[in-house]
Formats: structure tokens, sequence, C-alpha cells
């Protein structure tokens, strides 16, 4: 398996051998369906919206629904106007969501199709209703990854929604960032916990990750609604949660509707969740109640109990830049030794941060923004470690030397059960080192002399 | 069951106008005995929410995408590369002389925004230099997308520097994902660069009597290997198989067979002729999906070759395998005879797999394809009304003529007007309406809002459908069947793979899950 990829590590400049990103409209469809009642829209053709949606469908074992401009080879010289009109008014016709929202490829961003100047003369000419929001974000493919299109579509969703009406609600609003339905739900847990009322937008919890009840819905019921994005202007504060997903839009709302932002990293593991909890607690000046406190209590119980397993291992990391920032300071936390971790993603906070965090702690790690998998298994074959986490593309490289393996992130497409198991959180801290703790034992059980063989751990 | 029309008539009437006088000619109810004239291959009406893709994906994603021991670029910005990246299961075995299997390798260009504005080709160049560095590849093809059309880098002429600079093969292929209306035209695209860049290199004919290739067969979940497991009892040789787990040298020499036999008629009848135009290799269109298709298909190669002793063995190896089969079709005929399907997949296998269900009594009441052209649907002889129209006309038909030194005719004049005298027809291929019951609706690039109305109205037992689909269907309460990725299952083909087939079929129709979507307090109380 992956026979053609040698340790020595030769020089690339130009070729990309197992990207660690993918390009940025699945980001932006993703944050779409955060939208209640919304349907993501790609401007561009059919190919890109059929990839995005199968591969979100392959990640979520769930329905992904987006419309296509279908763009054919005459409006690709000549513009996508009509197309989008035409689209706009079948979408409105046949679907009837509350909301589109437009995102672009590469294709509509190479010919310049202006947006809003197509919608503006398709609301003109009655293809879409009164009533009707159609908003719309430029994510060309060419430009950053799919976290940047996820970014740029919740940016969308402040420039478009956001609305400061000069009384001020008591909430607090949270971006969670591009993580999984099951973490947005954590996050709403917990600040329910803690007992502050937040809005949280985009949010694909019960979108993607509904109930079989024998009744299909084309909306489900799950989704930030337009009146809560719409609220996010009023709010006390807002937490961006992860720079890369989540920056531009707070600073966003921020400077349009004079929300003050907070940047948090991704709530993953003890001090950052407590980061979380904290900034949570004091814009909304509440106690954090006992029930938390237990909470956190019981993952450090679990951390102190399992210690033993974790010192000093070396761990590989691949994923999207606020990911790998956040779970290296879990990994830390474990005293665990992150000695590679990449990202494809490019943006030199990435490397910044990263080394803030491991230059003390673990010198020799070696940190990497527009990376990908075939330099990271490269790094591997000539420094093995003991643990790999990645996303499922990570399996090949598991299996070729055989590292116990966990999978994070987006994608995991071999596998079911990740969208119901936080990461985020102090629940998602224990998913995380639960996981962890069973491939490192079960390779433990798999290779250790009979003797030596044992039935408590 | 429901009446097709009135389906048809509840199906059209939300659209507007302009959409419903375009869908109006894609829906048709079904008579076999005349198949009304369908219209396909043409464009996607914009917002419909399709199951279509692109050319691209016809292309690197199908056709070429799974010869493994030659490398594949996408030239272009990251997320065409990576989504064709072992999405589509075409596996492929590695030979002893082959040390990697490029699979498992997703290379691009990725394309940053510089590239957009300065051109790309400096960046591919360099890519296919790194490449070949790293890798040693025997071959490199190298894919366009999207914006490389519009930018303007002329990938052919990179691809001819870099062949002389390295040695090797490298050639391109148009592929830009917007061109045509569908992935079909990305695989007229494929089939014409196999034929300009591959095939006739190589000369020597295997050894082995009754050579053949199967085209397009892409080795889903192992097909290709059952299909050519059951030909190895039979005596008859597989030179190549387009493409499923074939390798460079098997194309180039892939000329040198016998005879072709088509499974997949839509993306593959390009080469299909072009061979026959030009090496005189004739064509046959056959179908291993089925336990009677399968044999049929080996009856009719068999009588191909006039060899007694080869008619002999298949009808000994037909025989053997459906004393294996048998017992499976009787038992799971017991749970699923009378039950409805419905099939909307690609461009072969909506026809296809109707026999498979047919074996096991099950009845198909609604099918089409996303991307087939009418004689997918209506017959090779309605070839010659086919207008292209001008979301097509920019694919390239190649000019093929006979090759003055390597033509062979493989039958004399005498032994083909006795093969069609006993009743055998070349380069023949009916299409799915004359194979399907009268008053069956015919769908063609099936929206969502009719999968809907179709689920409501015929309530079907399974579907046959694609990963997108799938859970939507499933939310219903309706299994559906993977027919692109099989569910992660397969074989599917050959009298093997059909036993797989029946056997998933029956679990999915009568799996307990479907019983537990209700809970308790929601069921009617008992009396």
């Amino acid at each position: 398996m992956l026979d053609g990829t040698t340790a020595e590590v030769a020089n690339r400049s130009a070729l990309r051998i197992n990207p660690a990103k993918t390009c940025q409209p699945i980001g932006a469809m993703y944050a779409s369906l955060g939208i209640q009642g919304c349907m993501p829209h790609s401007h561009g053709s059919q190919g890109c919206c059929a990839y995005h949606r199968s591969h979100l469908t392959r990640h979520f074992k769930e329905p992904v629904m987006a419309t296509t401009s279908s763009f054919t080879e005459g409006a690709s010289v000549f513009g996508g106007m009509a197309n989008l009109n035409q689209a706009l008014k079948n979408i409105f016709t046949i679907y009837n969501p509350d909301i589109v929202a437009v995102h672009t490829t590469c294709l509509s961003e190479v010919i310049g199709d202006d947006i809003p100047s197509i919608v503006a003369k398709a609301r003109e000419s009655g293809a879409v209703p009164e009533g009707k929001i159609v908003i719309h974000a430029n994510t060309p493919s060419f430009v950053g990854s799919h976290v940047t299109g996820f970014a740029n579509m919740v940016s969308a969703m402040v420039n478009y929604l956001s609305e400061s009406t000069g009384e001020t609600k008591n909430q607090i609003n949270v971006l969670p960032g591009y993580v999984e339905p099951a973490d947005m739900r954590e996050l709403k847990r917990l600040a329910a916990a803690v007992g502050v009322d937040i809005v949280m937008f985009p949010d694909t919890s019960g979108v993607l990750d509904g109930p079989l009840t024998g009744e299909y819905e084309l909306f489900p019921r799950g989704g930030a609604t337009v009146e809560q994005i719409k609220s996010s202007g009023d709010n006390i504060a807002t937490l961006g949660l992860g720079h890369f997903a989540s920056h531009i839009a707070a600073a966003t709302l921020e400077s349009k509707c004079n929300v003050p932002a907070a940047f948090l990293e991704l709530p993953i593991g003890v001090t950052a969740t407590d980061r979380f909890v904290d900034a949570l607690r004091s814009y909304a000046d509440v106690e954090v109640p006992e029930a938390v406190e237990n909470e956190r209590g019981r993952l450090v119980d679990l951390m102190s109990d399992l210690h033993q397993y974790f010192h000093g291992k070396r761990v590989a990391v691949s994923g999207d830049p606020d990911h790998v920032i956040a779970l290296t300071q879990l990994l830390l936390e474990l005293e665990m030794k992150p000695v590679y971790a990449i990202t494809g993603s490019t943006g030199n906070q990435f490397e910044k941060r990263m080394h803030e965090l491991l230059d003390g702690p673990v010198p020799e790690a070696k940190i990497k923004q527009n990376a990908d998998l075939f330099e990271l298994h490269q790094w591997m074959k000539n420094e093995p470690v003991d643990l790999l986490i990645t996303n499922t593309y990570g399996k090949h490289i598991a299996r070729t030397e055989d590292v116990p393996f966990v999978r994070f992130g987006f994608p995991i497409l071999d596998r079911a059960a990740h969208r119901y198991y936080p990461t985020l959180g102090y629940a998602g801290a224990i998913n995380l080192i639960n996981q962890i703790l069973n491939v490192i034992l079960d390779r433990k059980d798999r290779d250790c002399p009979e003797a030596w063989y044992e039935l408590v751990q | 069951l429901p009446d097709p029309a009135a389906v048809r008539e509840e199906m059209l009437k939300i659209y507007p106008s302009k959409t419903l006088k375009k869908r109006s000619k894609q829906m048709l109810v079904n008579d076999p005995s005349a198949p009304p004239e369908i219209g396909a291959n043409t464009r996607t009406v914009p917002g419909i929410i399709t199951q279509r893709g692109c050319t691209y994906a016809g292309c690197r994603g199908v056709v070429i995408g799974p010869i493994h021991d030659i490398l594949h670029i996408t030239h272009g910005p990251i997320g065409c590369g990576y989504y064709s990246w072992l999405t589509r299961r075409n596996l492929a075995q590695q030979r002893p002389d082959q040390p990697i299997n490029f699979l498992q390798y997703a290379m691009s260009t990725d394309m940053m925004e510089s590239e957009i504005i300065f051109g790309g080709e400096k960046k591919l160049a360099a890519a296919i230099r790194e490449a070949y560095e790293i890798f040693k590849p025997k071959a490199i093809a190298v894919y366009a997308t999207c914006p490389v059309g519009l930018i303007g880098d002329d990938i052919h002429s990179v691809c001819r520097e870099a062949k002389k600079e390295l040695g090797i093969n490298v050639f391109g292929f148009s592929c830009e994902g917007y061109k045509g209306v569908s992935q079909s035209a990305g695989h007229h695209i494929a089939n014409n660069g196999v034929f300009k860049h591959m095939v006739g290199l190589l000369d020597e004919p295997d050894p082995e009597p009754f050579r053949i290739n199967v085209l397009g067969e892409y080795n889903i979940g192992g097909d290709a290997w059952a299909i050519d497991t059951l030909l190895k009892k039979c005596g008859i040789h597989v030179t190549a198989t387009l493409s499923g787990d074939v390798t460079y040298d098997q194309i180039c020499k892939c000329h040198t067979a016998d005879l072709n036999v088509v499974m997949c008629h839509r993306s593959i009848n390009y080469m299909a002729e072009m061979m026959e135009t030009k090496y005189g290799v004739p064509w046959i269109k056959v179908n291993f999906i089925g336990a009677e298709q399968s044999a049929k298909s080996l009856r009719k190669i068999a009588a191909y070759f006039q060899d007694k002793q080869l008619t002999d063995r298949v009808e000994e190896v037909i025989a053997q395998e459906m004393a294996e089969l048998r017992p499976v079709i009787a038992d799971v005929k017991t749970r699923c005879e009378g039950k409805t399907a419905a099939m909307f997949v690609g461009g072969s296998r909506a026809h296809h797999y109707q026999h498979l269900f047919k074996d096991i009594g099950m009845l198909t009441v609604a099918a089409g394809y996303e991307f087939a052209h009418r004689d997918d649907y209506e017959g090779r002889d309605v070839l010659p009304s086919i207008k292209i129209d001008a979301d097509s006309r920019n694919i390239e038909e190649l000019e093929v003529e006979a090759d003055p030194e390597k033509f062979q005719a493989r039958k004399t004049p005498e032994q083909l007007a006795a093969l069609e005298a006993g009743g055998f027809s070349f380069k023949d291929y009916e299409g799915m309406m004359r194979e399907m019951r009268k008053e069956t609706l015919i769908i063609d690039d099936i929206s969502h809002h009719e999968i809907e109305k179709l689920i409501e109205l015929y309530k079907p037992d399974i579907i046959g459908s694609g990963i997108k689909d799938k859970f939507v269907i499933e939310k219903f309460g309706v299994p559906c069947k993977q027919l692109h990725s099989y569910d992660y299952g397969g074989p599917y083909a050959a009298f093997t793979g059909a036993a797989n087939f029946y056997k998933e079929v029956d679990r999915m129709i009568n799996t307990k899950v479907w019983q537990l979507v209700t809970p308790s307090w929601k069921k009617p109380a008992d009396p």
C-alpha cells in the first residue's frame, strides 16, 4: 500500500499529492445547511455540486440538498446570469425554501459573475418571490480551502442578515466553526448548563444528524433561524470559535453591529473548554454551576486515571487548522508529544500558534501549513509515531505503517457514529480520550507477548 | 400499480412553464414495441436538483481513472482531484511487475490565484516533472478542469514537451467540467484520448486463443474479476478490460484481440466503433448482470468464435453455475417475488440491473438514466435521427480510417453472413425500453422532486440509485440499493455476483429495521 511513498523527501513546488484540504464551496455548502429552511446553491457547473453533496453525504450518512446553476459551455463564455435566474425561479417554485444561500465555484469566479446584481435582477423579474431571502458568498476554489469557504459563508450570513435594532438582547452569539453537528449540539448544551442564552450560527444539529421517522423533510427542523441570525446584531457579545472558520464573521459583526467579539480557539480539551465557559460566564455575568464543574472534574479524573498510557507517546496530527491547533492542546494536556502537525490550508496564524504551543514541550516537532498527507507520511517513515490522528484519508498511511489510528475532523467517510459524538467541550474530550485509549490498548493487546497479555489495564 | 400517465402529470404540474416544457420530453410511458422518442442528453434545468455530475468526472473519474499503473494529474484547483480520489470503487490488483498502485494517490496542480491570473502551464510542467522524479511511472495523464479552458492553458502542448523531455508517454484530456451537459461528454473525450494515445502501441497479441476485450467494465466491487473468472472457466481470454483493473500495456495491445464485448454501451461505444474501423475488431453488446443475461452473453461469445469445443465448454459452465445459483434464486424468491423496484442510475445499470430483479420475480415500475442518450433508451437504430444540440456540438468526433498495416478483418464476408443468418447481430444495442414492460414510467435525468413523488405514488419496495439519493429515500422508510458503489459490497456481475445481489436485495427489503421506525406509542393500540 502507498508503495510509491519513500522516506526520502524530494522538494516539491508544484505537485500536490494526497491533499489535506479540499476546495471552498463544500465549506460554504455545509455552513448554508446550518440555516433553517435554507437551500444551498452552487453557481457553477453541476459537477462541483454533485461532488460536494456526495462528499458531505458520505461523511454524515444523511441527505444533503443543494441546487446548482448547471453551467454549459455557452454560459461559461457569456456569463451565468440566465442560469442563476432560471435556477432561482425553479428553486422557489418547486422547493420553496425560506432562503437560498448562493456560493460560487472556480468557474463563475474566473468569469467574474456579479451575484448581487444577478439576484437583484431576478427579484425584479419575479424569480425571487416577495419575502424570500437570497444571500451569497464568493468562494473561489483557487483561494484557501474548504475552511475559507465556510468562513466566507458565515460572514455572508452576518453581512446579509445580522441587524442592530439598538435594543440589546441578553444573548451571546456563538460562531461554532467548521465542526460536527454533535459539537454544535454540545456547545448549546454546555451553554445551557452554564445558564447562558446563546444564538449559534450556523447550526447543523438537527439537519445533518436527523432521525429516521418514515417521513422525509426537505428542510429539517434544525438550523439557526433567519430571525436568530438577524438578532445577532443586538446581542451582548460574539464568541468566534476557531480563527480560520469564525474570525471574519465575528469581526464583521463587530464592525457592522458593534457587537464585541472574543476570538477563542475551538474548545477541545480542559483548558480551551475552560476558556469557552469562562467567556460565557463573564459576558453573561453568571456563576458556573456545580453540574458543569463536576462534568469538568470527571474529565480530569479520566485523564489522571489513565495517564500512563498517554505520557510521552509520539503523535502525528493532520487536519483543518482550527482543529489541529485545538487538538494539540488536548494532546499536550495528556502529555503526549505531537511531533508532526500539518494542515492543508494556508495561513500563517497556524504555524505561529503551533510554535507557541509546541516549541517549549516538543521542540523537535515539525509544523507545516499548506502541507499534504504524502509529506506527513514521509516524515513518519523517517521517524515513526505511536499514533496518527486525522480524517479518513489517514487510513492508508495507518495500515502501511501499522500505526494506531484515530479518525478525527472532516471527512470521516468509513465510520458512522462520529456524527453523534462531540469532540468539543468536556464531554467531547472524554470521547476523544476514549478513542485514543482504545486504539493504544488494542495495539498493546495485539502486540504484547502472550505472557504479558493482561486482563486488567 | 398507479396509472403512469397520471403519475407523470402529477410530477410535472408544479413546474414553471419553461421547465415543464423541457421535463415533459424527458418523462414518458413506455411502449416496448415502439419506444417513444425521449428527450435525453440535453442540458440540465438549473435549480432542479439533478443527480448529474460533469465532464471531468466522466473522463478522469470513470473511464481513465481506473488505469492503475499510470499516474493521473488533475490540472486545477484542489477540489476536482480530491473528490475523484478513491470514491469510485474501481478496484485494482497490483501485478508482480508493477511496483505502485497509483489509485491510492490523488495528484493535482492545486491551482492558486496566481495561476488563474498568470496561467498554470509552468506549474503543470513542473508538476509532471516532479511526479516523474518521485514515481517513475510508465505514463502520465493530465486532466483539465473548469478554469483551465477559460484561462487558456494549453495542456496538450505541455504534455508534448514533457513527453519529449522525459521519454515516457504523457497526454492530456480537455475535459473541462462545463463541456457537454453531463458525465457523458467526458466519456467521449476519454475514448478519443485513449484511442489516440494508447491503443495500438503494442502489436504482440497474447498467445491464448479466443481473445476478447471487455469494454465499458470498471471493476466496481470486483465485477470485472467475476466476469474474468467466468470467462476463464470457459476458455475465453481477456486481453484487456476497459478499464477496470487494467494496465497501460493491456490497453496498448487491446487492438490485437479478436472481439470486443461491450458492457456499458454509453461510456465506451465510441471506442468499440473506432477499433472496428481502424483495426477490424468487431463488437457485440453483452450483459453479465443477471443469470439469464450472463448465460446469453457467454453463448453469444461462443457463437462468434464458431468453435465446437468452446461452445460445449460454455454450456457445461452455464450448467454448473446455474446448478449452484438455482437454490439461491428459489430461496430469495420466497421473500421477494412480486415486490417492486425503481432504478435511476448513470447511463447503463438502470437497464442491466432490471434483469437481476427479474430473476427473483421482482418488477421494475420506473427507470431512467442520468446522462444516457436516446440510443441507450430506444436502441441504436435511432442513431441516424439523433441531432447533436448546441451544448454538445463542441465535443470532438475523431476521424478514423482503416489502418493500412494493422487493419485485419476478423471474419470473412461469408463467415459474417453465416453468423448473421443464424440470428447474430453485431454492433447492436436495442436499448432499455424494448426490454421493459409496457406502462413503465421512464424518466431521464430525474429530479429530487420527481423522486419524492415517485416514492409517494408508487411506494416501491426498493430503489436503486446513488449516494446523493440514498439517505433521502431511506428517510421515507424505503431501502435504497446504491447501484454505483454497491453500498461497498459486490461483485454483482456474473453468476457468483448475481447470488450476492439477490441476497443483498432480500436483506434490504426484509430487514427488521423498517419495523422499528414507528415507536410503540405511535402505533395503533392492540384491540
